[in-house]
């Protein structure tokens, strides 16, 4: 068998299925390559292999006894460390969570589980999800396997990591403004945030409740569908879950064609200021669009450009008040020399625990949500939402999906905008409409950028719980870009510490 | 103007159960002061007549059946806590002696 780390989940399952390999046999396989390779990419925070093997024996044992099991059964997977997994350490990339054990499953990981997929570990991200670089993890920055001196985006960055560098054939990233999509793009692998409501939140630790949401990653569109499957639905345990049936991410994925689509390019997403190597490429998908006879057309999204000042005050606030439940009490740490009073030792704890970038949002979120200042920030910043969301409704009265760049730049250096949040920020200029939306996206790799010869994503946006348009779009570049270039982008990724 | 001084920082900080220190203060209010300044393009917009947005399902007030279920074991519970005694959580004193 060849290198098994080197297979899609398709072709996996198709393996699986047919009995040439055991779950144990591929999930050991990936174990051993996390083992000799994730020192440089420090993709994961904790590698679970007692737990990940005891999985796959269990998928193997249920095919010996020819039981039901799903397509993606004994396929592994690498798992954001955002979302509970009983009796598997939760951090959130932040010390305040440093050694909690979480009681219970998040309702994703519960579906995973049933589904037989295998969970490998959990991965590195910024904080409490807040970051697009994966540097404000309280615990090591993750590097870009393309290039280890690179981000790996973020906040999802340990998941695109892991994912680019053949660690997992499948990752779980969670986006709030961007931390699926632009993790993704600069890895030159396949990410989707599913509308708003369509993935459960039960046990996915609160950022912004309002913007949250769990999605796929993948080295393929429709290995990313099948993922996005297994996730998706309703659930009651959530009462922002959609009750409505999932759109049918994995038929539309497997279609390759968008003749007669209508396609609109958001206007306002690329110009001065943006990468001319991104711009290229992105140019070139529309006309790749065009020449599979999709009709494509500029369309304008006019309070897009409020989106970044729009979303840096709804998320901050929202965070204020999620991330008030670390005040050292009922679990994660504390600090007390025992002799101080509870509010000293919620002080000195969320001080102590939270990192810079953490304490600037809460901070943010508490200036916007404090009497005097309500109207004017956190109200206003809602009712630009709601104006955002309608040019977007509006939108696609004439077009089926909308087409931006990703990210404005490609992967940038580890260290050049830690200390600049807003350059920082400037990451999720692209990305954050549809969220503040709510309305699925998702970030398909379309080529290297010709100044630094590192991965562009394009982004495909639908409208709310019409999610499989993206990936019938998605899927259709994906193949035509494969023939072009006999293979996938990530075929063209350079070798991990000189192993292929 | 600078909408941010050091004693805002600190009163944020306070606001938010944060115990800055005093050597941070001054870096927070610079880096504060440019993201509130930019944020505040939001005010550029005219919201005349426009309805807040807190989500995007529209979805109100779902509820369930009033019932009892299982839940989780509270030994399971207060075993990630920081302190316990006599199955409840043990927190600092609350109230000041006097």
């Amino acid at each position: 068998m060849s290198d098994l780390t080197k297979l899609s989940a398709v072709e996996l399952s198709s393996e699986l299925t047919k009995g040439s390999v055991s779950a144990v046999e591929v999930t050991k396989a990936h174990l051993d390559r996390i083992d000799s390779l994730d020192k440089s990419v420090q993709s994961f925070l904790h590698v679970d292999k007692t737990g990940a093997i005891k999985q796959a024996e269990e998928v193997d044992k249920n095919r010996k006894e020819n039981k039901k099991v799903s397509s993606l059964a004994g396929v592994p997977l690498a798992l954001k460390d955002v979302l509970t997994q009983q009796g598997v350490p939760t951090t959130c990339g932040s010390k305040i969570l440093e050694g909690w054990i979480p009681p219970y499953d998040s309702t994703v990981v519960k579906r995973l589980k049933s589904a037989g997929i295998v969970i490998l570990g959990k991965t590195n991200m910024d904080e409490f999800a807040m970051g697009s670089s994966t540097e404000n993890s309280a615990y090591f920055p993750t590097k870009n396997p393309w290039d280890l001196t690179k981000i790996p985006g973020g906040s999802s960055g340990g998941s695109s990591a892991a994912v680019s560098a053949f660690f997992a054939p499948l990752a779980i990233g969670t986006d709030t403004g961007g931390s699926i999509r632009q993790p993704a793009a600069v890895t030159g692998i396949v990410g989707a945030k599913p509308s708003y409501g369509g993935v459960s939140r039960f046990g996915l630790v609160a950022f912004a409740s309002s913007l949250d949401q769990a999605g796929p990653f993948a080295r393929t569109v429709l290995d990313c569908a099948m993922l996005h499957e297994v996730m998706a639905g309703h659930d009651p345990l959530d009462s922002t879950s959609i009750n409505q049936p999932v759109p049918d991410v994995v038929s539309a994925a497997k279609l390759q064609d968008v003749k007669g689509m209508k396609i609109g390019i958001i206007k306002e997403l690329g110009g001065d200021g943006w990468q001319t190597g991104v711009l290229n490429r992105f140019n070139e998908s529309v006309e790749l669009l065009k020449s599979m006879g999709a009709q494509v057309k500029e369309i304008s999204i006019p309070h897009s450009l409020y989106a970044l000042a729009t979303y840096y005050l709804i998320a901050p606030s929202e965070a204020s008040s999620n991330l008030a439940r670390f005040d050292g009490m009922r679990y994660g740490l504390r600090v007390d020399d025992g002799n101080l009073s509870a509010e000293e030792v919620m002080n000195k704890t969320r001080e102590k625990g939270f990192g810079k970038e953490v304490k600037r949002r809460i901070m943010i979120g508490t200036y916007a949500l404090s009497s005097g200042y309500y109207d004017a920030y956190y109200a206003q910043a809602q009712k630009v939402r709601a104006l955002i969301a309608q040019d977007l409704t509006n939108a696609f009265k004439e077009v089926d999906v909308l087409i931006s760049p990703t990210s404005p730049t490609t992967a940038w250096g580890l260290g050049e905008r830690v200390n600049n949040p807003m350059a920082m920020y400037l990451a999720d200029l692209a990305t954050l409409p549809p969220s503040l939306a709510g309305i699925p996206a998702m970030s398909v790799p379309i080529g290297l950028a010709d100044e630094d010869k590192l991965p562009v994503g394009l982004q495909i946006v639908a409208p709310f719980m019409n999610d499989d348009r993206m990936y019938r779009v998605g899927g259709a570049i994906e193949a035509s870009l494969k023939t072009k270039w006999n293979g996938l982008l990530i075929d063209q990724a350079p070798a991990l510490g000189g192993a292929k | 103007m600078s909408r941010i001084t050091r004693e805002e920082v600190a009163n944020l900080a306070r606001l938010a159960r944060l115990d800055l220190a005093e050597s941070d203060l001054d870096e927070y209010a610079q880096q504060l002061e440019i993201i509130l300044e930019s944020v505040a393009k939001v005010g550029e917009v005219s919201t005349k007549d426009v309805k807040p947005m807190s989500h995007a399902t529209g979805l109100v007030n779902i509820f369930r059946e009033d019932v009892t279920k299982e839940s989780l074991k509270r030994e399971e519970i207060l075993r990630s806590a920081p302190a316990s005694e006599d199955d409840r959580f043990r927190v600092p004193r609350i109230l000041d002696e006097e």
